[in-house]
């Protein structure tokens, strides 16, 4: 899915908006296209000619622009995609980061650390590394991780890990009862698995291309 | 200070119905103020298992939509003078429920009641979200079987999440109430013990009901179990279970029928 986004003059004002709700949400637009919309513009207004270089300073990735007319900064990215629909507007998180670090402290390793048990039917994604589960996952639930997986408890739903595309991700798991297991797009199901690994302590990682399910300890 | 209690389960016929009923009875037998709300919009049945079918006027729809005073709703139980039932619409659907209306409605009921007893639909859509909403207390109804067991999980989470409480950042009391429990046949693998039940869905156990005739008895006479048949074993199982609920350390035990040997063996055969 690809945003539209309609800047509006004065682009100053418009760009430190955006750098504002990039703050406030980081990470937002980092795995999304963007598509520049000039509709709002005339080609006189100041800023225009250098915007799509500032948009792309900010880390967005510009993919294509509509209404361009006779910009020429535009040029290079017309590529005219077409059979797009629209969804809709999108909803920006509003809530701001707590307490916002500043800029040269380097940033801890991400992680999320989940305290309560992940009940049937909840999903936890988190794609800015691990994820901490301090109870069980429960049948029917599942936690999506771009890193590694650890449950300090049973496993009785879904673990997916690396799920940006890691192949060093790994799942590790107390008690094993899982449906399904995948590690960079591998995956196994429940009727693949070792009837003598359930119920163990196991980690699961990927080698040569297969997930290997191994007992802990 | 009154008590909101919703009875829920996620999955249909696990009991929710028979619970509510036998749980605001034997509350009301300890000389309490109870109300028994139906939020089974639809498709009502707590009039029918309480015996007052026969006797709704108003409705909970009526008096959300402000066409009812809740006095007018309010249907007396003809056994117990401190026992209320709230009955649900049968001709309207779950969309007449709206969140300020229902709001509003405990509300005045928390201001006359000791307790408050919401008897939830099955299923996890607006007619359950807004049965649970307002809770104190849950108590989730299981039947030893792993569809139930699974259901109920999913409600759990809806209930840490999804109410009134969750929202404020507060915890919702949670009761693990297991139905239709056979320890013969848990023994003998067919059923799910309370061990696993238990290990599964990680709740304090409120009872174990056993199953018993005397359940579908009485609702078919239209009197709650614990009413219509006070020293049975199902009876005995929720009267147990009140005392937990108001605070009470009742040793755990699965109550049985007395029956005679020629009974029993011909039981397990027929079973």
């Amino acid at each position: 899915m690809a945003f539209v986004i309609a800047p509006e003059a004065p682009l100053p004002l418009w760009l430190s908006a955006l750098d504002a709700q990039m703050h406030r949400s980081p990470g937002f637009f980092e795995t999304r296209p963007v598509i520049v919309d000039f509709a709002a513009l005339n080609p006189n207004d100041p800023g225009t000619d250098t915007l799509i270089a500032a948009l792309e300073s900010r880390g967005l990735s510009v993919i294509d622009v509509e209404n361009a007319g006779d910009i020429p900064s535009a040029d290079p990215w017309r590529r005219r995609l077409v059979g797009g629909r629209d969804t809709g507007v999108a909803n920006l998180p509003t809530e701001a980061v707590p307490a916002s670090k500043p800029a040269d402290e380097p940033t801890p390793a991400a992680s999320l650390v989940l305290d309560d048990p992940i009940r049937s039917g909840q999903s936890v994604l988190f794609l800015k590394g691990d994820v901490t589960a301090n109870g069980f996952v429960s049948s029917g639930a599942e936690i999506l991780a771009s890193g590694s997986i650890h449950i300090y408890g049973a496993l009785r739903g879904r673990a997916i890990a690396g799920a940006l595309g890691d192949a060093n991700a790994r799942i590790f798991c107390q008690k094993f009862e899982a449906e399904l297991v995948s590690i960079d797009g591998y995956y196994l199901t429940a009727d693949d698995f070792d009837p003598a690994l359930r119920g163990r302590a196991v980690q699961i990682r990927l080698l040569n291309d297969a997930l290997s399910i191994t007992p802990l300890g | 200070m009154a008590k909101v209690v919703v009875v829920t389960s996620g999955k249909g016929g696990v009991g929710k119905t028979t619970s509510t009923a036998a749980l605001g009875a034997a509350l009301a037998q300890g000389g309490e103020r109870v109300v028994v709300v139906d939020f089974d919009v639809g498709l009502r049945n707590l009039d029918l298992v309480m015996g007052a079918e026969r006797r709704v006027v108003f409705d909970l729809i009526n008096v959300i939509q402000g066409d009812a005073k809740l006095t007018q709703a309010l249907i007396r139980d003809k056994r117990l003078d401190n026992l209320m039932l709230l009955p649900a619409s049968q001709t309207r659907d779950k969309d007449a429920l709206t969140g300020e209306g229902v709001a509003r409605v405990i509300a005045e009921l928390r201001q006359t009641f000791d307790w408050v007893l919401c008897d939830s639909p099955a299923g996890i859509e607006r007619g359950a979200l807004l049965a649970m909403h307002h809770a104190d207390i849950a108590v989730v109804v299981t039947n030893p079987e792993v569809s139930s067991v699974r259901d109920s999980d999913r409600i759990i989470g809806m209930l840490d999440s999804k109410t009134e409480r969750a929202e404020r950042g507060e915890r919702i009391e949670k009761h693990l109430l297991l139905t239709r429990y056979d320890p013969v046949r848990a023994k003998r693998g067919d059923m799910l013990t309370v061990e696993d039940v238990l290990e599964i869905l990680s709740i304090p156990l409120l009872g174990i009901i056993p199953e018993s005739q005397e359940v579908l008895r009485a609702s078919n006479v239209g009197s709650p179990v614990t009413l219509n048949a006070p020293v049975s074993a199902p009876a005995r199982a929720y009267s147990d279970a009140v005392r937990r609920l108001r605070g009470e350390t009742v040793d755990m035990s699965i109550p049985f029928d007395k029956i005679g040997l020629v009974a029993r063996l011909f039981g397990r055969r027929v079973a």
